[in-house]
């Protein structure tokens, strides 16, 4: 019995001295996993970075603006875990970010997330949201979750996009067996004997893949640009010989036929590409031919599109708004351009694409200022813009904000179904935004009562033997250290003096209990406009 | 409390009226008034309306008894008893003469002076999810934008009118409550469970000291990420929003959702169910000057055992939607208040195998009531065979919307602008002529 008593105790003890050592690391903590220095040193990389940042030094110039000062890089590594995988940094990875060198601490962290299963489903997540949107769909067709972990596991292989989009664009056979067909099942017509829908795969193809609103023009003659409504019925044409049947979704024959919209005649459409018809391939289904043409290294609207939707995902705001639509009336930022050559001349690789913006000076660039700033700034992009975040990162920071070790894939699975069903209800009442996720809109009111008195927070707050408030209650040697710790699991950041000071203050107050004071403290971090917007 | 109400921009967000009495004024103006702590809107509107003329203005608010899942026609609005058919399902006299509902409807029907039916509504839509969107937004799906529903068009269309809790409810919400679209997050429905229960985050459960703390606490952050962004940071508007928050959770507007303190006999008569609350609720809420409130009653999707489920939907809904009427009308508040009950599609005229009756969009029945529209009126008619698919005088969903917005004295053509860009109306349709007060 004694040795029983006595393992439980080592356990104890063992439990103990791992959490200080989170807590509180000794000086010679070192990071798990290790970084591609070549890749960032290499001349071509630093070329393309460099020409970026020429760029908007450029527009700061003509809009005559003054860039704000570099962020700290505990700010970056939070935009990039936001961005990347929808969550905060754990001060467990804090701590070995810190142990770095400062010129190394960026280019590992963006490799270490990189490497992690997180950035792959959340990035799938995020990329799925443009391909089908957030819909269930027709329920027999359409398996979104299969095809989100078919796409978060093509994104742990990094397989080039291109290749990636001209399967989702030409796959053929069984949603469940194929989900790249479930783009296509997805638009299944009930009520035409689940036939796909030519006209909305159309209007998904062209705003997620080419960043056009062709699809504006399925009505009218778009108003900006040179498309006409016959180019959306030829754009269309290429899906009229997708059929479903008992192997899935294949290319069969017949013509697209649509109903006119006034006079309900049938007419026959032919396919037809809008514009580069030299792009088009001879051979191959028609699904197969658009995939080709869409995925073309000439075609000059792929490769801007997806840089424009990745730097939207990094930044929190396109280089062109809205993001799925490049033909807007304004001019195009010169990054663009260099980006989008970078990506269509590197195999488009998304990761390096990640790479690169991670390290362009725009993305560095602190969100506040000495000087006044307003939206002149924001807009030449002299200033980190602020962007609301989306539920499911408010929801993936509380979570890991309120756990001083990582939750990744490694953590165990009971806690990451809790940690599943919570994200998932609280998504529900925050609101999802669904698929408009750029747009500028501010919170709602019934967010903030979540945040300020709902379930998530307060399970995450309250004292329990796994939250952040009571192993910092217990294991903070003193109320400087646990203000700190807070602080940076919370907000990524050390407080300010002022706010050291209050804090410090705080803790002493003796008619409360001291973990209850911490969790006040983590209250007011976690409904802080710093902890809602990106920044 | 004090840094976050200093500065009230939360009217400024909600409707953008200027010098907005706090609570404490006007629980003082409506002490001298004479009336309860159900004060603001409720008497602003009524002196307009008496100044307009009893029951002559547009409607003020929209209670929407919501029924998910599809009801039958023929076993609540448009029986036709004595059909093939009708399977069975008896038929009861009503109030207006000639017009019968389905048996299990006995207390709507003795209400039946003041409620109009349509019973030839036409959709195209055949599936839950499509068809609520469709029946609730007045257009089908569209991938290139999202409608408004109706709650969320009242809500910025008519003024704000002082109030300070979300003027567009959703109550038992189910599986797809109303959205506010491309008019913004902040239009869609405040979600709120079985009013028996506590309305949801509204309360911190927090000793008075310990809220405090946590409100400077917040202050100490907020200063701090301020330093350097300011304007940006009043740009986000998070503040507001704390500061709106806050004030609903300490307003008396919130007891409306309580609906422990009505009478006894009040709450047995709209049934001592959650829907029944759920109604009760929808009558206090728009005393308070809430614009829109949606109430659910899920369970109508019978595609077997038909009739009991019915029989027992209707135990829930009838005493429900009767005493809603013959309160609201009791209080004087029908004329300025519109009742819609509706589902997302019909059902079959046929029975299946399993007794049940599956999916019918054209040719399903809805009521409505009160406030800018004409009681009495029946819309349309269905085929007693149930050999036709199309009803005669058939009315779209476009013509329900627009039916709708005008008895709130909304512009229903109303173009506007998507975040997109397109141009788009608020409906679809024209208005029934022979529902829409002021027509003869």
């Amino acid at each position: 019995m004694w040795l029983r008593n006595l393992l439980f105790l080592s356990l104890v003890g063992g439990g103990g001295i791992a959490l200080g050592v989170n807590l509180m690391p000794p000086r010679e903590i070192q990071p798990l996993t290790t970084y591609d220095t070549e890749l960032y040193r290499s001349d071509d990389f630093r070329a393309t970075v460099d020409r970026v940042n020429t760029s908007f030094q450029n527009e700061w110039q003509t809009a005559n603006v003054r860039p704000a000062d570099p962020a700290s890089d505990l700010l970056v590594a939070r935009r990039l875990a936001f961005g990347l995988m929808g969550t905060v940094p754990s001060l467990e990875e804090i701590r070995q970010f810190e142990s770095l060198p400062p010129e190394e601490r960026i280019p590992w962290w963006i490799d270490h997330i990189l490497a992690d299963r997180r950035y792959d489903d959340y990035f799938a997540e995020r990329l799925a949201r443009s391909f089908v949107g957030t819909e269930d769909g027709p329920f027999i067709f359409f398996r979104r979750r299969r095809m989100v972990s078919w796409l978060s596991d093509e994104l742990a292989k990094n397989r080039p996009y291109d290749d990636l989009v001209r399967e989702l664009i030409a796959g053929e056979g069984l949603w469940t067996d194929k989900p790249a067909t479930n783009f296509v099942s997805v638009t299944a017509q009930p009520d035409k004997g689940n036939a796909p829908d030519p006209v909305r795969l159309a209007g998904r193809v062209t705003r997620a893949f080419l960043g056009l609103r062709l699809d504006c023009a399925q009505c009218h003659n778009h108003p900006f640009a040179a498309w006409k409504q016959s180019d959306f019925e030829g754009f269309s044409a290429f899906f009229g010989q997708t059929h479903v049947g008992f192997t899935g979704i294949y290319d069969g024959t017949g013509e697209y036929e649509p109903e006119d919209r006034k006079t309900q005649a049938k007419k026959l459409v032919l396919p037809k590409v809008p514009f580069n018809a030299e792009l088009l391939p001879e051979h191959g289904s028609r699904r197969q031919q658009l995939a080709q043409w869409v995925t073309h290294p000439k075609n000059p609207y792929f490769a801007r599109a997806t840089v424009n939707r990745v730097w939207a995902l990094l930044v929190g705001r396109p280089l062109v708004d809205p993001v799925d639509n490049l033909e807007t009336d304004g001019p195009m930022p010169p990054a663009l351009q260099i980006l989008a050559d970078d990506f269509t001349a590197h195999g488009f690789d998304l990761r390096r694409l990640i790479r690169v913006i991670a390290n362009t000076r725009v993305y560095g660039l602190d969100s506040a200022a000495d000087h006044d700033t307003s939206e002149a700034e924001e807009k030449a992009w002299a200033i980190f813009p602020l962007s609301r975040l989306r539920p499911e990162q408010v929801a993936g920071g509380v979570a890991q904000a309120a756990s001083v070790t990582t939750l990744n894939a490694e953590t165990h699975i009971l806690r990451r179904l809790v940690h599943q069903g919570a994200q998932n209800e609280f998504v529900t009442r925050y609101g999802d935004t669904g698929e408009d996720e750029f747009d500028g809109r501010g919170g709602t009111i019934p967010q903030r009562l979540l945040m300020m008195n709902g379930k998530l927070v307060r399970e995450r707050i309250e004292a329990g033997p796994f939250t952040a408030t009571q192993r910092i209650n217990w294991l903070a040697p003193n109320d400087a250290r646990a203000v700190e710790i807070a602080y940076l699991a919370a907000l990524s950041r050390r407080p300010t003096p002022e706010e050291a000071a209050h804090f410090e203050a705080a803790l002493t107050d003796k008619e409360i209990k001291r973990v209850q004071r911490i969790e006040d403290l983590f209250w007011a971090l976690l409904n802080s406009t710093e902890f809602s917007w990106n920044h | 409390m004090e840094p976050l109400s200093h500065r009230d921009l939360f009217h400024a967000i909600r409707g953008g009226q200027a010098a907005t009495p706090t609570r404490r004024t006007f629980l003082r103006a409506a002490g001298l008034a004479g009336a309860t702590w159900l004060t603001p809107v409720g008497h602003l509107l009524a002196r307009a309306s008496e100044q307009a003329g009893e029951g002559s203005g547009p409607a003020q608010s929209v209670i929407m008894l919501w029924l998910q899942g599809g009801p039958s026609q023929l076993e609540t609005f448009d029986p036709h008893p004595g059909t093939r058919i009708a399977a069975g399902t008896g038929a009861v006299d009503t109030a207006l003469k000639g017009v019968q509902l389905a048996t299990g409807l006995e207390h709507l029907a003795a209400e039946m002076q003041s409620v109009s039916l349509i019973r030839s509504m036409v959709s195209k839509e055949g599936d839950h999810e499509r068809g609520t969107y469709t029946m609730k937004t007045g257009f089908r799906p569209d991938p290139t934008v999202v409608h408004p529903s109706i709650g969320a068009i009242c809500c910025h269309e008519l003024a704000a009118a002082g109030t300070d809790i979300p003027r567009h409810v959703s109550i038992l919400p189910g599986q797809w409550p109303a959205r506010g679209g491309y008019l913004g997050d902040k239009f869609d429905a405040f979600r709120t469970d079985d009013p028996a229960g506590p309305v949801p985050d509204t309360s911190s459960l927090l000793s008075a000291k310990r809220d405090d703390q946590r409100l400077k606490n917040l202050d100490v952050v907020e200063s701090a990420f301020a330093k350097g962004r300011q304007k940006r940071v009043d740009a986000t508007l998070h503040r507001d929003t704390v500061a709106g928050a806050r004030k609903m959770m300490s307003s008396e507007q919130l007891k409306a959702f309580d609906v422990s303190n009505e009478p006894l006999a009040l709450r047995r008569a709209y049934g001592e169910t959650a829907f029944g609350r759920g109604c009760l609720a929808a009558r206090r809420l728009i005393e308070v000057g809430v614009r829109c409130v949606e109430v659910t009653l899920s369970g109508w999707d019978t595609h077997a055992n038909n009739h009991a489920a019915h029989t027992n939907q209707l135990k829930i809904l009838d005493p429900a939607f009767a005493a809603l009427l013959r309160d609201l009308r009791e209080r004087g508040l029908l004329d300025r208040t519109l009742v819609l009950c509706a589902g997302e599609f019909g059902r079959t005229p046929t029975v299946n195998a399993v007794g049940g009756r599956d999916h019918w969009p054209t040719g399903f029945s809805l009521a409505l009531a009160g406030g800018g529209v004409r009681g009495g009126q029946v819309i349309g008619a269905t085929d007693p065979e149930g050999q036709k698919t199309e009803p005669t005088n058939p009315v779209t969903v476009g013509d329900l919307h627009a039916t709708v917005l005008t008895a709130l004295g909304i512009e229903h053509d109303k173009v506007n602008q998507t975040p997109i860009g397109r141009t788009v109306k608020f409906s679809e349709g024209k208005p029934i002529a022979a529902l829409v007060k002021g027509n003869t």
